[in-house]
C-alpha cells in the first residue's frame, strides 16, 4: 500500500500523501477494534469515516495519531521536513510534538479536547508556546484573532471555558487545535449532541477553515449528511472493516454495499 | 474535430440488496462521441436513464462497464475507472454539471456558493465574489439576495443559483440535466443564450432537455437514449 502510493507519487509527478494507513488492525483482547484498514490521506482532503457505533471508528482515530498502538500494520506521517516516517518508529517526545503542533484533534465531548480549569485565551495560547512562541502580547493577540475567527466576542478571552455553552466550546475547542496549523486534523463526532442550528454554525465554520487552511481531515460521524457536507471521499465501516470507500456523492449516491444501502435508505428527510 | 468526451459500451445496473436483490439493468451499449464545442441533447422518456448516464459521466455514479473518456487538459481520462482524487480534479478543470435541483448548504450565502469553484481553482475571494455577482445579474438574480442562503428561494431562483455555479468556472465539458425546466420564458431564454455563448467559446455540452423549443435551440445531435435499454 504504502509503496504503491509512494510509487504512483513518483510516477505521475504528484504529491506525496499525507498520512498513509497500511494494513491496520487491533484487537482489544479478544475484541476486535478494526481490522486490515488502508489508506492515503492527501493535503487539503477531507475523508469522512462513516458507519454504526462500535464499528470501529474511533479505534481507527486513535490508531492514525499513535494514541493506540496498532495490532498489525503501519501508520505514515510525512513531517515537515517531508521525510515520510512509521510513526511506531517515533520516540514519544517526537510523537508528543506532533500531537501539540503538527496534529489537532476535535473531540465530541469539548471537555476532553479542552483545559477546563484555565481561561478560554489559555486554551487557544497553549499551542502556540508548544510551538516555542514566548512573547505574551502576541500570544494573546493571535488567541483573540482565532477567537474571532471561531465566532467568539473576544470580549470573553479571559473567561473559563466553564462559562461557555456547548457549541462555544465547541468553536474554541476547534480554534484550540487549529491555532498551531496543524497539518492533519482528527475529528470524533464533532457536531454530536448539539442542538441542529448550532450543527448547522459548526459545519459552515468547520467547511471554511478546511478549505481556507488546506487542511487533511479524517472526521468520523455517524450522520451521512455531515459526511457529505464535508467530506471528499467515504469510508464506510462495519464491524471493524471499511467494506465501501469512495467518492463521497458516489457512495451516498449509487451506494453498493448492502449495509451502505441500508444507511442511506435509513435518513429521514426533514 | 477533436473529441471531447467518449462513451464506449457503458452499462449500469442497479443492484437493490434491501429488496432482495432484485437487479434493475437500467442502460446497456451506450456508445457516442461529443466533440470538442458540439451539444449533444439525451431525449427520452423518464426513466430510460439519461440522468444516469450524465451522473456516470461526471463521476457521481459508479459505471459497471465500459469506459467514459474525458479530454482533460492534453490527457485522456477514463471516468470509469479514474480514482477519487482524479475524478476531483476533472470536476475542478473540466466537467461542471448542472443538477435538477440545487443542493443548498445552510448559512452560505448564494453569492458564495456560486464563487465556491472559482475559489476552488485558486482565484481570491473577492475577485470570484465579483464575477459571481456579475453572473447573477445576467441571470436576473437581483442584488439583494446575494447575501442570502439559497435555501429559502423560488425553485427558478434555486436553478439559475445552480448554473450560475456551474458556468461560473468557464470550464470545457458541461453537462446540464434540465437546466429550464423551473423557468419562466424569459429566464430560459437568458440560460439560452449563455449557452450559446459558450458554445461559441467552445465548450462541450451534453444537456437532457425536454422542451423541443430549446432542444432545437442549442442541439447540434440528438440521441434518442431509450436505444441504449437494458433488456431486463
Amino acid at each position: 500500500m504504502i509503496t504503491r502510493c509512494l510509487r504512483i507519487a513518483a510516477m505521475t509527478d504528484e504529491e506525496v500523501p499525507l498520512a498513509i494507513a497500511e494494513g491496520l488492525s487491533k484487537w482489544y483482547g479478544r475484541q476486535l477494534g478494526c481490522r486490515d484498514v488502508s489508506f492515503c490521506l492527501y493535503e487539503g482532503e477531507v475523508i469522512a469515516v462513516v458507519g454504526e457505533s462500535g464499528s470501529g471508528k474511533s479505534t481507527l482515530l486513535r490508531l492514525l495519531c499513535a494514541e493506540l498502538a496498532p495490532s498489525a500494520g503501519k501508520v505514515h506521517f510525512r513531517t515537515r521536513d517531508g521525510v515520510t516516517r512509521d510513526l511506531a518508529l517515533l520516540g514519544e517526545a517526537e510523537r508528543r510534538f506532533l500531537v501539540r503542533t503538527d496534529w489537532g484533534f476535535v473531540h465530541q465531548d469539548a471537555t476532553l479536547g479542552l483545559r477546563m480549569a484555565v481561561s478560554a485565551g489559555a486554551n487557544v495560547g497553549d499551542r502556540l508556546m508548544a510551538s516555542g512562541w514566548r512573547h505574551y502580547g502576541r500570544i494573546r493577540g493571535t488567541a483573540a484573532d482565532w477567537l474571532e475567527r471561531v465566532e467568539i466576542d473576544r470580549a470573553r478571552i479571559d473567561e473559563s471555558p466553564q462559562t461557555y455553552s456547548g457549541g462555544m466550546r465547541q468553536r474554541l475547542q476547534i480554534a484550540r487545535s487549529l491555532v498551531s496549523q496543524p497539518r492533519l486534523v482528527l475529528m470524533d463526532e464533532p457536531t454530536g449532541g448539539l442542538d441542529v442550528s448550532v450543527q448547522a454554525r459548526l459545519l459552515d465554520l468547520i467547511r471554511g477553515l478546511v478549505a481556507d487552511l488546506r487542511l487533511s481531515v479524517v472526521i468520523v460521524t455517524h450522520d451521512l449528511a455531515v459526511a457529505r457536507l464535508l467530506s471528499h471521499r467515504i469510508m464506510v465501516m462495519k464491524d471493524g472493516q471499511v467494506i465501501e470507500s469512495g467518492l463521497t456523492d458516489q457512495v451516498l449516491d449509487d451506494p453498493r454495499e448492502p449495509y451502505t444501502q441500508l444507511l442511506v435508505s435509513s435518513i429521514l428527510p426533514p | 474535430m477533436t473529441v471531447a468526451l467518449e462513451l464506449r459500451e457503458v452499462a449500469k445496473t442497479f443492484i437493490m440488496h434491501l429488496q432482495d436483490g432484485i437487479q434493475l439493468p437500467c442502460i446497456a451499449g451506450v456508445s457516442f462521441t461529443v466533440h470538442a464545442g458540439q451539444c449533444t441533447v439525451l431525449t427520452g422518456p423518464s426513466g430510460t436513464g439519461k440522468s444516469t448516464i450524465l451522473k456516470m459521466v461526471f463521476g457521481s455514479y459508479r459505471c459497471d462497464r465500459g469506459q467514459i473518456v474525458v479530454q482533460h487538459g492534453g490527457q485522456r481520462t477514463d471516468v470509469a475507472r479514474a480514482s477519487p482524487r482524479q475524478i476531483l480534479g476533472l470536476r475542478r478543470d473540466t466537467i461542471g454539471y448542472v443538477s435538477q435541483f440545487l443542493r443548498a448548504v445552510p448559512r452560505v450565502p448564494a453569492l458564495d456558493v456560486v464563487a465556491e469553484p472559482l475559489v476552488a481553482k485558486g482565484v481570491g475571494r473577492e475577485e470570484a465574489r465579483e464575477l459571481a455577482g456579475h453572473l447573477l445579474g445576467r441571470l436576473n438574480i437581483a442584488p439583494r439576495l446575494w447575501a442570502l442562503p439559497p435555501a429559502t428561494f423560488s425553485g427558478g431562483e434555486q436553478q439559475r443559483v445552480n448554473i450560475a455555479r456551474s458556468f461560473l468556472p468557464d470550464l470545457p465539458i458541461l453537462l446540464l440535466d434540465e437546466p429550464t425546466a423551473s423557468l419562466d420564458a424569459a429566464n430560459a431564454a437568458d440560460v439560452i443564450e449563455l449557452l450559446a455563448e459558450r458554445k461559441r467559446r467552445g465548450t462541450t455540452i451534453v444537456a437532457i432537455v425536454h422542451d423541443p423549443d430549446v432542444r432545437d435551440h442549442i442541439a447540434d445531435t440528438v440521441i434518442d437514449v431509450t436505444r441504449f435499454a437494458a433488456a431486463a
